[in-house]
């Protein structure tokens, strides 16, 4: 059996990304311990919530050191993936710096959160194998990362901007491939398989 | 779906309810359907209902991948977040919000607005829409587009508007409430109540400019599949999800 990580510093619900894992035949372990981390196969690292709060609990936990110097491959989730950037606007705080990408506020005169499911497109990368484009997937969330070089995959609200970034191993959804269906299900799997 | 005692029923009104099977099973098969979202809304009237809901939470969240809401006598940010953290996506309030509104702010300030799913039930009157509750039973001389105008200003991320007079009634939703409150409220509007045929779908998102449209027995009677629903608002120019 596949065996994958997922990194539970007390941002939000992590049980949906284990029972996702657990319908594909993957135990999914939860740690905060650094160790564990450190020597893991392959890493989720999701979050909901406040930036600036996951960042604290990350900090506490020393998970701000351990992340970036990961060599397994690493799937960040919505905010995961947000605090994997360089800074973001929500709470103007400092990320992981994996992605040099800032994250930005959704503009007035969209509603926010953007929330819902929408499609991606302009796909490119392993992760997305077997993906078509314009599938359709879950988003909840009121900061966005910009289009940039790492973009894998985009989406449309209010202005495009980017459903998924990829950096040496590391790769990042801003929806929620856990509640986004049969689509979801297979980029899940594309990241065991990775 | 309507959850009592663990299982789903279905009734007219709310009344006369009537066994419609196994909710994590019924579950599964919406999700597999191409249903974009579930609702469970516990009508169990006693006190073992906080636990059962909690169960019921957990082992949908362990069948089915895409999100859902659970409802029925969340009373306090406790009560969300034992929901929440059983794997539900969102949490819906109703009578306990009525009566203590300050709720909404609590849970919205709590787990974001995104989280907060108003259920308002309703009928309508000579002198416009007042809100009932337990299931259109009570009367509360709450006028309807007051109550939901407080509930967003207070954090509310959802509403989901039950017409008490089309519930059940399979005629169609109630279009003309539905679109004031789409124009007047900027939150997403899910359309409940009335639901009979595949044109009622097109009617409340074309003539109520609904965001979503919730069904029931028409599904669990087999007498609409989502496949064959969902390609037809396809066909009708609705951005619908398509799997």
């Amino acid at each position: 059996m596949k065996r994958v990580t997922i990194i539970d510093y007390g941002a939000g619900n992590v049980a949906s990304v284990k029972y996702a894992l657990a319908r594909m035949g993957v135990e999914a372990e939860l740690t905060s311990d650094s160790d564990v981390i450190l020597n893991a196969e392959k890493v989720i690292f999701p979050g909901v919530g406040h930036a600036a709060a996951a960042m604290q609990a990350l900090q506490s936990k020393g998970l701000d050191l351990v992340i970036p110097r990961l060599k397994c491959p690493v799937l960040g989730i919505c905010l995961g993936m947000q605090l994997m950037c360089n800074h973001t606007e929500e709470g103007e705080v400092d990320g992981l710096g994996i992605f040099s990408e800032k994250v930005l506020r959704f503009n007035k005169g969209i509603k926010v959160p953007h929330m819902g499911w929408n499609t991606i497109f302009k796909i490119s990368a392993p992760l997305f194998d077997a993906v078509s484009e314009h599938s359709s997937v879950y988003f909840v969330h009121s900061y966005y990362v910009p289009l940039s070089e790492n973009t894998v995959a985009a989406s449309y609200y209010g202005s495009a901007f980017s459903a998924a970034l990829q950096k040496d191993n590391f790769d990042a959804v801003q929806f929620h491939p856990e509640k986004s269906g049969a689509v979801g299900a297979q980029i899940l799997q594309n990241f065991i398989d990775l | 779906m309507d959850v009592m005692n663990g299982r789903t029923v279905k009734g007219v009104n709310f009344l006369n309810l009537r066994d419609a099977g196994d909710p994590v099973e019924l579950a599964a098969r919406y999700a597999l359907e191409g249903a974009d979202e579930l609702v469970f809304l516990d009508i169990t009237a006693t006190h073992e209902k906080r636990k059962t809901l909690a169960k019921l939470a957990s082992s949908v969240a362990q069948a089915i991948n895409i999100p859902f809401t659970v409802g029925g006598g969340v009373a306090s940010v406790e009560d969300a977040l034992v929901l929440l953290h059983s794997g539900a996506d969102k949490v819906s309030v109703n009578s306990a919000a009525v009566r203590r509104p300050e709720l909404i702010s609590e849970l919205a300030a709590r787990f974001g607005s995104q989280c907060v799913v108003l259920a308002v039930d309703a009928r309508q009157k000579e002198n416009g829409w007042e809100v009932y509750l337990n299931g259109g039973r009570i009367a509360t001389g709450i006028e309807l587009f007051t109550w939901v105008g407080e509930a967003v200003d207070r954090g509310a991320g959802e509403i989901l508007f039950t017409s008490m007079d089309h519930d059940g009634t399979r005629n169609g939703f109630a279009n003309e409430a539905l679109l004031e409150m789409s124009q007047r409220f900027t939150v997403p509007l899910i359309a409940s109540g009335g639901a009979g045929k595949m044109e009622h779908f097109a009617d409340a998102f074309i003539k109520g400019k609904a965001d979503a449209a919730l069904a029931a027995g028409i599904f669990h009677y087999g007498e609409v599949a989502i496949p064959d629903l969902k390609q037809y608002l396809f066909n009708q120019k609705i951005p619908v999800r398509i799997s």
